[in-house]
């Protein structure tokens, strides 16, 4: 026997197979993730200046440091790097009007980190998407504040410091189209995000940009952000005109709000939705279905961050009933 | 278009180091240590004492029960000691240990010359059982008992499990490229037994060498037919095997049988020819010793009993101090504590793996991305299974996610971005609650 084949026994790792993983980390999903929402949160420090940049700087750091400090009192693993709190800061910056005072992101951030993730358990455990509950807390807590946009450097200026649904809400759809000049000025403000609304609403295109690339990375399915737009797309075009069936304006709801945002960044939130496809398609149809509830039917101009809510707490149901049918049942 | 099924995994198969390697006829062992149990079933008691001599391929413990395979001497010498050994799968078993004369000396009468047409079905299946065969692809079943259905269960298929696909072995591979026609004639002798006349050869695409080969050697034979895979981890377990080239699933809870199918190893087969044929009982076995830590990976015809040890330092030695050793594949295979574990019948490979290889890190909690629940290829939910059975809930786990059903591929964890540790949870589930139910 060879001096090389003996060695310390003691050093062999024995665990149950299988002994080789591919390189994928919450690590790598997580921080993809951030880099996706990357450039819409640049554009809205084009588009809002100063009190973007400081904002997103409050929410990322207070987010950051509040997972910090409960992981440290909760002495569990120091994992505050895999970047999930950085995106929870992130996600919850996009959520709020870019002129909001200093405590604003400061007091979401923490009621999302510290209530939505960890009195959960921690990530993985939440019920509810932690950015969206943060954005609901302070909603229901400075609802004038959080509905109070910047005026845009755009056909809007010096009109109404409303989102555009917040416009259709209250004064009806000529007035909405009035105000942007005409119907296709209209929906290319609201593509290339040159509209009033929260940081990370405004740019449809940058969104879906780093929606795709998501889905080229096989982070989030296709599926759900895809079902979401259209299921909204579709009851609008019905139910949201006002001269009867079928003549509303589904392009304007499709773009608008938080609807992109919500559909291929909080609607693909692996951790609160089903885990099967089937499942997924039925939260985004869920979720789809309740915007436009809230969007026509309710006090709120907007309703993506309610609907993917109250879809979370059905996504436990949802798994309990959508299985996949297993091997030797098929046929 | 390559047959396939539901769900799976791309690993990088790592065949390259050995694939191309023509197997190398190891040097017999200065002593070899043989377990009396290398199968799934009761163990074997000791026919011989020590100071006894021995030849090759005299039995040296014979099977107690109808599921066992009695054991052989791999070489000729001395039994100088019976005592408990290290084990590769059950951890120690009592080992018969021969210190080698050197002559290598077959007992009287091996190896003959038999035609095995002339044989009745049941001799065959007489001779499968004294010459100790077993599944050799890892699972170790006694042959005999495959090969004895049931009389309410007909078979009319047989599948050779040649798709090999877990990464990094090479054996049957090679075995295929280099003893086609042992192959053929063994799959013939099973098919006789088992009174069927289909017969096909699975293999993955990622060896158009072999499916080459084994088409030629096939061609003019009546009722084999080779079947081209898609190369996807795990298309050689047996239950995804038989419902890609039946199309029939194996119903939850049972056996090929019950589709009338009955699935062997092309290490299994050959060796049946050799026993069939000439006699020979099961006590060498191709093996592929591989791994980012070995510094020459080959496929080596080891005796039963050599230790990984010595098969390592046949291959170089190491290149680092590995970080896991494991016998058989890096999917299923069982990671070992000691190298002075000896080779049994059904030691597919020697895998040391590098600390590169082995992509361990912290277990995180489930973030419920689903890609575990995309790769099963039972259909399962795999997360879930990790979940309860991280907590303790044992019954949950069988009666509402299915438990039984798992085959422990470890598809799911080979995805897993969490590096959740999902098939011990399972395999704790299993473990437990058979215990609960041998309790009652």
């Amino acid at each position: 026997m060879s001096a090389e084949a003996k060695i310390d026994v003691g050093s062999l790792t024995v665990s149950a197979s299988p002994h080789i993983r591919c390189d994928e980390s919450i690590t790598k999903i997580m921080w993809s993730v951030n880099g996706a929402l990357a450039p819409a949160a640049l554009f809205s420090v084009y588009q809002f200046g100063l009190p973007a940049i400081t904002n997103i700087l409050i929410c990322i750091i207070a987010a950051v440091a509040t997972e910090y400090l409960i992981l440290k009192w909760q002495d569990k693993p120091m994992v505050v790097s895999d970047g999930s709190a950085f995106l929870t800061g992130l996600l919850l910056a996009m959520n709020i009007p870019a002129t909001v005072p200093w405590y604003i992101p400061l007091v979401g951030s923490v009621a999302a980190i510290g209530i939505a993730k960890h009195t959960m358990g921690g990530l993985g455990y939440n019920i509810f998407n932690p950015a969206l509950v943060g954005r609901a807390f302070l909603l229901a807590s400075w609802p004038i504040l959080m509905t109070t946009w910047p005026n845009m450097a755009s056909k809007v200026d010096g009109v109404t410091s409303a989102t555009p649904l917040g416009i259709l809400k209250l004064q009806g759809y000529d007035k909405l189209v009035q105000v942007f000049g005409d119907k296709s000025d209209m929906y290319t403000n609201m593509f290339l995000g040159t509209r009033s609304g929260s940081m990370g609403e405004t740019s449809a295109i940058l969104l879906i940009l780093g929606g795709i690339y998501l889905i080229y990375r096989g982070y989030i399915n296709w599926q759900v952000p895809v079902v979401m737009i259209a299921t909204v797309g579709l009851l609008t075009f019905a139910f949201g005109g006002k001269a009867g069936l079928f003549t509303g304006d589904p392009i304007l709801h499709m773009m608008s709000g938080g609807l992109i945002l919500g559909a291929f960044y909080m609607a693909t939130d692996m951790v609160t939705i089903p885990i099967t496809i089937k499942g997924q398609i039925i939260f985004a149809v869920g979720a789809g279905a309740l915007t436009v509830l809230i969007r026509l039917l309710g006090g709120y101009p907007e309703g993506v961050c309610y609907a993917i809510l109250l879809m979370n707490c059905v996504t436990p149901l949802i798994d309990r009933v959508v299985k996949p049918v297993k091997y030797g049942a098929r046929r | 278009m390559a047959k396939s099924f539901r769900g799976g995994v791309h690993p990088d198969d790592r065949k390259r180091y050995t694939a191309s390697k023509p197997i190398e006829v190891a040097p017999i062992p200065e002593k070899v240590i043989i377990p009396v149990r290398q199968h799934i079933g009761a163990p074997c008691s000791p026919t011989v004492k020590v100071g006894d001599l021995v030849k090759k391929g005299q039995v040296i413990a014979e099977a107690q029960a109808f599921v066992s395979s009695p054991i052989h001497a791999s070489t000729s010498g001395k039994v100088v000691e019976i005592a408990e050994y290290p084990h590769p799968v059950f951890g120690s078993c009592t080992s018969i240990v021969i210190e080698s004369d050197g002559q290598d000396e077959w007992v009287e009468g091996l190896p003959l010359q038999r035609d095995w047409k002339i044989l009745e079905t049941a001799e065959i299946k007489e001779i499968i059982r004294q010459t100790g065969m077993v599944g050799m692809g890892g699972a170790t079943f006694p042959t005999h008992v495959k090969m004895a259905p049931p009389a309410e269960k007909p078979i009319h298929t047989f599948i050779l499990n040649a798709a090999e696909c877990e990464p990094f072995l090479t054996a049957d591979h090679r075995v295929m490229l280099e003893q086609s026609e042992r192959i053929v004639t063994g799959m013939q002798i099973a098919m006789k037994v088992l009174g069927v006349n289909k017969g096909y050869i699975g293999i993955e695409e990622n060896k158009p060498d072999a499916i080459t080969v084994m088409n030629k050697t096939c061609t003019g034979i009546a009722g084999i037919e080779v079947i081209p895979l898609q190369t996807k981890y795990p298309q050689g377990a047996e239950k995804t095997l038989i419902g890609v080239i039946c199309g029939t699933d194996v119903p939850s809870g049972g056996l090929p049988m019950d589709v009338g199918v009955v699935v062997q190893n092309v290490g299994t087969v050959v060796a049946i020819a050799n026993a069939v044929e000439k006699g020979i009982p099961l006590i060498e076995r191709v093996t592929t010793v591989t791994g980012g830590a070995i510094v020459e990976p080959k496929n080596l015809l080891l005796r039963i009993g050599t230790t990984f040890a010595q098969a390592v330092a046949l291959c170089g030695g190491f290149t680092e101090v590995p970080a896991k050793v494991i016998m058989g594949g890096p999917m299923m295979g069982m990671a070992q504590r000691t190298l002075d574990v000896p080779i049994i019948k059904g030691t597919s490979g020697i895998l040391a793996l590098s600390q590169a290889d082995v992509n361990i890190g912290p277990e995180r909690p489930c973030i419920r991305c689903g890609r575990c629940v995309d790769a099963c290829p039972m259909g399962l939910v795999p997360s879930m299974l990790s979940i309860v059975g991280e907590r303790g809930l044992f019954q949950v786990a069988k009666e509402e996610y299915n438990l039984l059903d798992c085959v422990e591929c470890g598809s799911c964890v080979y995805v897993c971005p969490a590096k959740r540790n999902i098939v011990h949870y399972i395999k704790l589930s299993k473990a437990q609650n058979a215990a609960v139910a041998a309790k009652k």
